[in-house]
């Protein structure tokens, strides 16, 4: 596998994770073989299709997989060299909330209707550290504070429907950022939002990020929310880690046709008047998985190899690592 | 009844996105699965037993013929399976011969129901503005007199109450229920991409309404008032048993158990049968309904 | 609040207008003549019939008969009988044993249904679950007043645990058996009503946050889930109690409890035509004043429609 790129030990380690969910139809292979590492303070995007398995990945790091239909049949995922799928039940719940932390994609659905967005936020208090209702009603108005919602000590009795998307955001990232976790994880985060207010939610992830040392996973289609936030992307299609590398050279530099073909699609976003250049095809039937690798069926540059084996994980680069067998290739001509 | 609801394929709408198939999620072969075949078993046989008593009393003689009263309240023989009622005639035959009366009651209303409550609840959910404020108002006032003292008050006009009078009474507030459901149900509807795509299309309303609102809003009301049979079933017979639905000469259920209640001691098999017959036609028409329910409204679940 | 208030209780007076008005029209367009009916197979003097006709407004047009009624229920006079005792009282006497009746079935659906569905609703698609939902299909699909007729029969006349019928023993003993059988039968909706509602809530994406800021389940299903779920069964629970004093006319007729179903079937029979409207008109104003409650209460638990 990858050399690690420092000595410092990983404050996360995703070690061949595979997930399936059984389904009517028989089994679906969501995740297929993961590997991943982050070191605290770092931030590493998650950019996929739906249905590349991002956002499993992100739940079952968080543990709020249902299973069944979901199950993790192989791997390890390290949070500080602890196991979060041995743990038991009761050390899961005193890490979740406290130790990582998660970031919902549609904060009104994410939010209790029937109880004021202060109580939500006090909850972590109240139930990880014992506070008492007052002192956690005044810890979230902090937050609510923290997180840059007006008048907060006012509308610390408000419910999440008197709020507006961009404010239920916030409020929801001062959920996750109450008990100042090490690792918070962004399901989507501005998927719901107006383009204005995407850009201050990503601001505010960026800055809590680098501020409290944090790490970040954030998990999008979005190819500008990785390139503004992330320091590191992972690309992950049909369930697997197809490519990852430092943001800005992965995106200025792919070496998989797929992260071509994503970058290729923002890229022309900028040259206004011209035709996006989708990637034809759609991905593969997560039931029935193909073979070889994955997207042959969609790349322009297969052959007999691709649509054979599996191609794994290697280095192409300094901390890059592609999944291709024509990475040469397209790198030169990206 | 037909499990699809599709859009005429010469509609211009179709082109511009497909109705979807409210039927979406069922099974293929739903009709193999042992509810629908048990419940429907039973629900058939009734309908049988109700069209065609004679079938099952071997076309022997009628419910009140062959009567001998001097054999009164006899206990079941092999001569006389359910044993012998008051008169003195066969009670088996006449036990047969009871399901008709409900039967009938309990579909025909619920067809009734089910008719008003398409008609009406369309036209208040598409329409809406003054249509939708005069037919809910209609629907309040309806819904504000208890079912039961309403269809009292209605039988108590008739002196003499047969199958239709009581189906009238019955039927006369059985709707706004349903009428209320399958307005909410067209105001889902009403603007789908489908129906816009009709409306610019040039369609008018009868069509549109005809060719895609009431077909695709329509399954969870049929789901409805199929789970509503059973209830009407009972209350046919609940009404008619203190007195109050049907009268005699009509052979029923709830008559041969209101004249049963009196020979409670002597004649105990009198009241058994028919609350046995009655109980299973009910049961079946519920578990019917539920299956039905299960299989084509997913919001039921 | 207040302004909501008012335009909601004028929103009740069509209703309460048609209703009635509905009601009026079916009863005094029964057949046949009251006063006959009160008098039996001696004619009265012509003279005597007119008086009575007068008194008691018979001759006025269909309508204007209706507008002098409902003006007289609003100054909470609802008319007399033909006996000359005050409609009302009459009502007012016997409502009690129906509204013990109905209450005490009210709070057992209360209990039975909100455990069975709770119950199905945690255990979705388990062996409990199931169990729940053959409980909830037998109670709805065996006719109420057979098991009227088969509870009464066995705990009353067989085993003797209580008066088969009648309330002399008085509330609760004479009451816990027909207030069982409504119970049970109205328990069934209850049951499933909270069930799915409980299972929809239970895949909410509030609950996975829930379970992301590490609660404990305990806490996610009394914190999160209940109060959420019980949103739509307190509407439902509201209405249904106006409409167990409605539905409670069969189980009285069995039990032989003297309550306003009993009354009321007394009356048609005797053509007392103001009582029976008396009845319904009393039973549509509780009806819209519970639904009044429920929609003004519905606030305290669903914040999203607090006015």
């Amino acid at each position: 596998m990858n050399k690690p790129h420092e000595a410092a030990p990983s404050l996360l380690e995703i070690k061949d994770l595979r997930v399936e969910f059984a389904t009517r139809q028989g089994v679906a292979t969501a995740i297929n073989g993961v590997n991943l590492s982050l070191q605290r303070g770092r931030s590493l995007g998650i950019l996929g299709e739906s249905g590349s398995g991002k956002s499993v990945t992100a739940r079952t790091i968080m543990g709020l997989l249902d299973t069944p239909p979901a199950r993790v049949t192989h791997g390890q995922i390290l949070l500080n060299g602890e196991d979060l799928l041995a743990v038991n039940a009761k050390r899961r719940r005193s890490l979740n909330g406290a130790s990582v932390a998660m970031v919902f994609q549609d904060a009104l659905s994410a939010l209790n209707p029937v109880h004021p967005v202060g109580r939500q936020i006090g909850e972590l208090y109240r139930v990880h550290r014992g506070y008492s209702r007052a002192a956690a009603k005044r810890a979230a108005i902090e937050m609510m504070d923290r997180v840059r919602i007006p008048a907060a000590a006012k509308r610390v009795n408000d419910y999440p429907h008197q709020f507006s998307g961009g404010m239920r955001q916030r409020i929801v990232i001062a959920m996750a950022l109450a008990l100042d976790p090490e690792l918070l994880i962004a399901d989507e985060p501005t998927t719901a939002l107006d383009v204005t207010v995407q850009a201050q939610i990503l601001e505010l992830l960026k800055e809590q990020q680098s501020e409290n040392n944090m790490g970040l996973i954030l998990i999008t289609h979005d190819i500008s929310v990785v390139r503004e936030v992330t320091d590191e992307v992972a690309v992950m299609y049909a369930g697997r880690i197809i490519e990852r590398g430092p943001t800005a050279e992965l995106l200025a530099h792919p070496a998989h046709p797929y992260t071509r073909g994503l970058a290729a699609s923002i890229a022309s976003e900028e040259l206004k008047g011209q035709q996006l250049p989708a990637i034809p095809g759609s991905p593969p039937d997560l039931l029935r998985l193909p073979q070889g690798c994955s997207f042959a069926a969609r790349c322009p540059l297969a052959d007999q190899a691709c649509t054979a084996t599996i191609p794994v994980l290697q280095p192409v680069a300094l901390q890059r690592d592609t999944a291709c067998f024509k990475s040469e290739e397209v790198l030169v001509h990206a | 009844m037909s499990t699809t609801t599709t859009v005429n394929p010469l509609d211009g709408a179709k082109a511009v996105d497909r109705a979807p198939d409210k039927v979406r999620g069922a099974h293929r072969r739903w009709w193999l699965k042992p509810r629908f075949v048990i419940s429907g078993a039973i629900v058939l046989l009734m309908i049988v037993m109700a069209a065609f008593p004679q079938l099952f009393t071997g076309f022997g003689p009628g419910p009140t013929e062959n009567c001998d009263i001097l054999k009164s309240n006899q206990p079941p023989s092999a001569e006389h399976l359910f044993g012998i009622d008051i008169q003195g005639c066969d009670y088996y035959t006449n036990v047969i011969y009871g399901a008709r009366a409900s039967i009938l009651v309990g579909i025909v209303v619920s067809a009734i129901a089910f008719g008003i409550a398409a008609l009406v609840g369309a036209l208040a959910g598409y329409f809406g503005g003054w249509v939708d404020a005069v037919i809910s108002r209609i629907c309040d006032m309806a819904f504000g007199l208890p079912f039961i003292l309403a269809a009292i008050v209605v039988l108590q006009l008739f002196g003499e109450r047969n199958v239709w009078t009581v189906i009238f009474a019955l039927a006369l507030f059985s709707w706004p229920g349903g009428v209320r459901f399958m307005r909410s149900s067209v105001l889902e509807v009403r603007n789908r991409e489908y129906v816009q795509a009709a409306r610019l299309l040039g369609a008018g309303n009868g069509r549109i309404l005809r060719k895609h609102i009431v077909p695709n809003a329509i399954t969870p009301l049929l789901v409805l008032q199929t789970l509503g049979v059973g209830g009407m079933i009972s209350a046919e017979a609940g009404l008619t048993f203190i007195g109050i639905g049907l009268t005699p000469p009509a052979v029923s259920w709830g008559l041969q158990l209101a004249a049963a209640r009196e020979y409670i001691d002597a004649a105990p098999h009198l009241l058994m049968f028919p609350a046995i017959f009655l109980t299973i036609t009910v049961l079946g028409f519920v578990l019917f309904g539920e299956a039905m329910r299960d299989e084509f409204d997913p919001k039921g679940k | 609040m207040l302004g909501y208030t008012v335009r909601r209780i004028l929103q009740m007076i069509p209703v309460l207008l048609g209703a009635t008005f509905i009601i009026y029209a079916l009863t005094f367009l029964m057949p046949g003549d009251p006063i006959s009916a009160l008098t039996g197979e001696r004619p009265l003097p012509e003279a005597t019939v007119a008086q009575i006709r007068q008194a008691y407004h018979l001759d006025d047009p269909f309508i204007i008969q209706y507008g002098n009624y409902i003006l007289g229920v609003f100054r909470g006079d609802f008319g007399i009988d033909f006996f000359g005792r005050p409609v009302l009282d009459l009502i007012l006497e016997r409502l009690p044993a129906t509204f013990a009746l109905a209450m005490t079935a009210w709070v057992l659906k209360l209990f039975v249904g909100l455990i069975i569905g709770v119950y199905g609703g945690l255990r979705r698609g388990q062996a409990g679950d199931h169990f729940a939902l053959v409980f909830t299909v037998l109670f709805m699909g065996v006719p109420g007043f057979v098991i009227a007729l088969g509870a009464q029969t066995y705990f009353g006349v067989h085993l003797g645990w209580v008066d088969p019928a009648g309330i002399r023993a008085g509330w609760p003993m004479a009451f816990i058996l027909p207030a069982l059988v409504m119970a049970l039968e109205a328990a069934a909706g209850l049951a499933r009503l909270t069930r799915t509602s409980l299972v929809d809530v239970l895949r909410a994406e509030y609950l996975r946050t829930a379970k992301a800021k590490g609660l404990s389940p305990k806490r996610i299903i009394w914190g999160h889930a209940l109060r959420n779920a019980m949103i739509p069964v307190v509407t439902y629970l509201g209405l249904s109690l106006a409409g167990m004093l409605g539905g409670a006319v069969i189980i009285e007729a069995i039990f032989n409890i003297p309550g306003i179903g009993g009354l009321m079937v007394s009356s048609i029979n005797n053509k007392e035509g103001t009582i029976v409207v008396g009845i319904a008109t009393l039973l549509v104003l509780v009806y819209l004043v519970f639904n009044l409650l429920v929609d003004l209460t519905y606030g305290l638990i669903d914040p999203r429609v607090r006015i």
